[in-house]
């Protein structure tokens, strides 16, 4: 059994943090907090050139070809590094949405900007609050053209196009198609929407007869969907795993330096136990996206319920260790000075970046369900 | 990243499966399944007799305690080895439970300190489960605290004479022998004054009287000591260094990753897929699957974790730290689902008749069993200490008796 990355992909994750540490320190990510731009364009160059961005897409597209294996461990350290650029947008989810589903012109097309950092793609597919489902979506395309307000669409103010879902005309069962939408196009209008987590953008858009073309077949939209999902909750569930790390590394960290009544506060039980917890959730959330990431590499049938646990397993994770991040901070924790509060925020962006927690409860325990099934069939 | 056996693993593997195959007792393979939370008890027969006929078998072919060097009674195996035997062993592996506490915890002990004569008659017949071993440690005031032990051994002539009474006893009224530590100084810091000792415990002096516990079950002992006599040759480490001997397993135990402890998530995913609450299948209320869904992660975290531990000892490494939340989460998860699942029964989640046809009281045993689990070896605040200091790095818990003579540390509240 190798249940583990190899030395070759441990020594990319070193590199990465390297790296990262000199183009992503802390001055980098409050500029994007605080400043007016969207993301760290600087940064997504230089992630680029270094391959980052192209690890697991293919050579023939741009790409290193590396594999996914290498793709998650650089997902960790940008986790880790709470990164202000549009890594689970554009690599996560828009490029694996084309490498499932394009055709080999659309391939061609764009999978080598994405790798090189030229183009930022993204996906339109929530309307309003609640639950996404194929009867939930009011966007509509006719003849080619796309019409519909999509929000909050992540990176939707600097992406240059988007896959756009769109509900299918017809009566019975609600069924959704693919687009893909130039922003830059006429029929487009954008704007950039306050969120809980300013060193990543949301957008408003809405789209007025946009010229659209179809990704995928016409209706197959939310299966195209799901199985995009699966893939990239595996490498959103690395940078949260890479997150809850830091997170508890910064709290360990502050709970040595703060002294109260005579000692360290990291030296009284309500303190070490708690720490103690949040290691036990990061130890389970990093054990479970290893088998992610064994899933995602290998393409295993596995993968739909290795995701599924990766997903929450980390979700929880990063939002426990997190939010008490902040409490062993005290009320230095809750400055905006402090950086406890950006681990804070990406962890509840994170939390609802591919589906809320619930969601993928659900879909897990139909997952663990369709195994159970299937073993006794 | 990969779940294969090397080419040496797979042709063990292989060895190992064929032999249990032939020779495992199959006949009790179905109800070893079965067995729950608590000691197994066999409807079939004596579970020791059992226990002891497939040790004696597996001794006899050289599987037993298969990671001892070969003088000891075991093979000399690779701690890999040791995993792949356990994955095979599978359910027989229940059948073990009785020798873990001396083949664990106590052989490695004797190896490391027992006189040369002593491993000699003691190891193997240690090895092969015809002689049980029980482990004195805890007293009724030093459980978290074991250092603050009080049973007395003093040195009369060339014996040793003990006094005083153990409790939590594993095992102690069906083994043969005994590891004790005792307090041979209380003029010194605690830790200070501790002295190893074995003895046989069919001595005279050495009295055992069972603890009926929460479950009905009796699994655990008190042992009292009256003018025990202990020959010095049977002292384990020099006078003094009691601790540091009680210490010898612990530095081991990274190396023994086992099936990994169960959390119960199996018995509630089936109980929840087959149960109609009156309202519909259980599996089928959101509430459910929510609970579900994190006790599915805790047990699959537990197991993969177990993963990374056994690939670095396939690498011939030394495991991470990352073993130790295993019974910390395990413990807190069977307690958890166990309550669930009553929950779920209503008002006859209160019966524990195992013919009910609700999940043959399985989980009302989990629901009885389960605080054990959160204190036994370690209670779950000690064990977060141990996180917290040996994998975190945060300092030590002050103590009001550092570096106190142990007679001169307070017990009582003034």
């Amino acid at each position: 059994m190798d249940f583990d990355f190899s030395p070759e992909q441990r020594q990319l994750k070193d590199q990465a943090r390297r790296f990262l540490g000199d183009h992503c320190d802390r001055s980098a990510v409050r500029a994007v907090l605080d400043g007016p731009q969207s993301h760290d364009a600087k940064l997504w160059q230089g992630l680029a050139a270094q391959g980052y961005l192209g690890a697991a897409i293919p050579e023939a597209y741009g790409g290193l070809g590396a594999g996914y294996l290498e793709l998650c461990v650089i997902a960790e350290e940008l986790g880790r590094a709470i990164a202000p650029v549009p890594f689970s947008s554009s690599i996560a989810i828009a490029a694996e949405l084309l490498l499932r589903a394009g055709s080999e012109e659309q391939k061609r097309r764009y999978l080598p900007g994405l790798a090189s950092g030229e183009l930022i793609g993204t996906l339109a597919l929530a309307e309003r609050a609640g639950q996404v489902t194929p009867g939930s979506l009011n966007a509509k395309a006719a003849r080619g053209l796309v019409t519909g307000t999509k929000q909050p669409v992540a990176d939707g103010d600097i992406a240059d196009f988007a896959v756009v879902a769109v509900r299918d005309e017809g009566d019975g069962t609600p069924t959704v198609s693919l687009h893909i939408v130039d922003l830059k196009a006429s029929g487009v209008r954008r704007e950039t929407v306050p969120s809980i987590d300013p060193t990543r953008s949301q957008a408003r858009i809405d789209f007025s007869q946009a010229a659209g073309e179809p990704l995928g077949a016409a209706g197959a939209g939310w299966q195209i969907l799901a199985d995009v999902y699966d893939r990239a909750a595996v490498l959103i569930a690395f940078g949260q795993v890479g997150g809850a790390d830091r997170a508890l590394e910064t709290a360990c960290d502050y709970a040595q330096q703060r002294f109260a009544f005579g000692r360290p506060i990291g030296s009284l039980q309500a303190i070490k136990h708690m720490l103690a917890d949040m290691y036990v959730s990061a130890t389970l959330a990093r054990s479970n996206a290893y088998y992610g990431a064994w899933a995602l590499s290998t393409g295993a049938s596995e993968l739909p319920e290795a995701a599924a646990s990766a997903r929450v397993s980390a979700t929880q994770a990063y939002q426990h260790c997190a939010r008490n991040n902040i409490q062993v901070h005290g009320g230095m924790g809750f400055t905006w000075e402090f950086d406890c509060h950006l681990h804070y925020r990406r962890s509840n962006l994170l939390a609802l970046t591919l589906g809320s927690l619930s969601r993928w409860e659900d879909l897990l325990v139909d997952r663990l369900c369709a195994r159970r099934a299937a073993k006794s069939n | 990243m990969n779940f294969d056996d090397t080419p040496q693993e797979a042709s063990f593997r292989a060895e190992v499966r064929a032999w249990i195959a032939a020779n495992a007792p199959t006949e009790l393979h179905a109800e070893l399944e079965l067995a729950g939370y608590g000691q197994p008890a066999l409807r079939s027969g004596d579970v020791l007799a059992a226990s002891k006929a497939w040790q004696k078998k597996k001794a006899q072919s050289g599987w037993a305690c298969l990671h001892w060097p070969e003088d000891c009674g075991g093979r000399g195996a690779s701690p890999i080895e040791r995993v792949i035997w356990q994955q095979e062993e599978g359910a027989y592996g229940k059948l073990a439970s009785i020798f873990l506490i001396g083949q664990g915890m106590i052989g490695p002990t004797l190896m490391a300190y027992a006189q040369e004569p002593h491993k000699r008659r003691y190891l193997p017949p240690l090895a092969s489960g015809e002689e049980i071993w029980c482990q004195l440690f805890s007293e009724p005031v030093a459980g978290s605290d074991l250092a603050g032990l009080r049973t007395r051994a003093e040195l009369v002539g060339d014996e040793w004479v003990i006094n005083g009474q153990k409790i939590w006893t594993s095992g102690a009224h069906y083994s043969d022998y005994g590891m004790i530590l005792t307090r041979t100084d209380p003029s010194v810091v605690k830790h200070d004054g501790l002295t190893m000792f074995f003895f046989d415990m069919k001595s005279p002096g050495v009295e055992v009287r069972p603890i009926k516990q929460v479950n009905g079950q009796s699994g655990f002992n008190e042992v009292f000591f009256t003018d025990l006599r202990v020959p010095d040759h049977q002292r384990l480490g020099a006078v003094g260094q009691g601790w540091r001997v009680s210490l010898t397993t612990l530095m081991n135990e990274r190396m023994s990753i086992g099936a990994g402890m169960p959390t119960g998530f199996p018995d509630l995913l089936d109980f929840c897929c087959e149960f109609d609450t009156g309202d519909g299948l259980a599996i089928d209320d959101p509430a459910v699957r929510s609970r579900l869904a994190t006790w599915a992660v805790r047990t699959s975290g537990l197991k993969y974790t177990a993963y990374r531990s056994i690939s670095a000892l396939s690498k011939g490494q030394i495991p991470g730290p990352e073993n130790s939340i295993g019974k910390l989460v395990a413990g807190q998860t069977l307690q958890e689902i166990a309550m669930f699942a009553l929950d779920l029964q209503g008002a006859s989640g209160v019966l524990v008749d195992a013919a009910q046809p609700s999940a043959a009281a399985r989980f009302q045993a989990m629901l009885l069993r389960s605080p054990a689990t959160r204190i036994e070896g370690g209670t779950d605040e000690i064990l977060r200490n141990i996180i917290s200091e040996r994998v975190l790095g945060l300092p030590a818990d002050m103590r009001a008796d550092r570096g106190l003579p142990f007679n001169e540390i307070p017990v009582r509240a003034r």
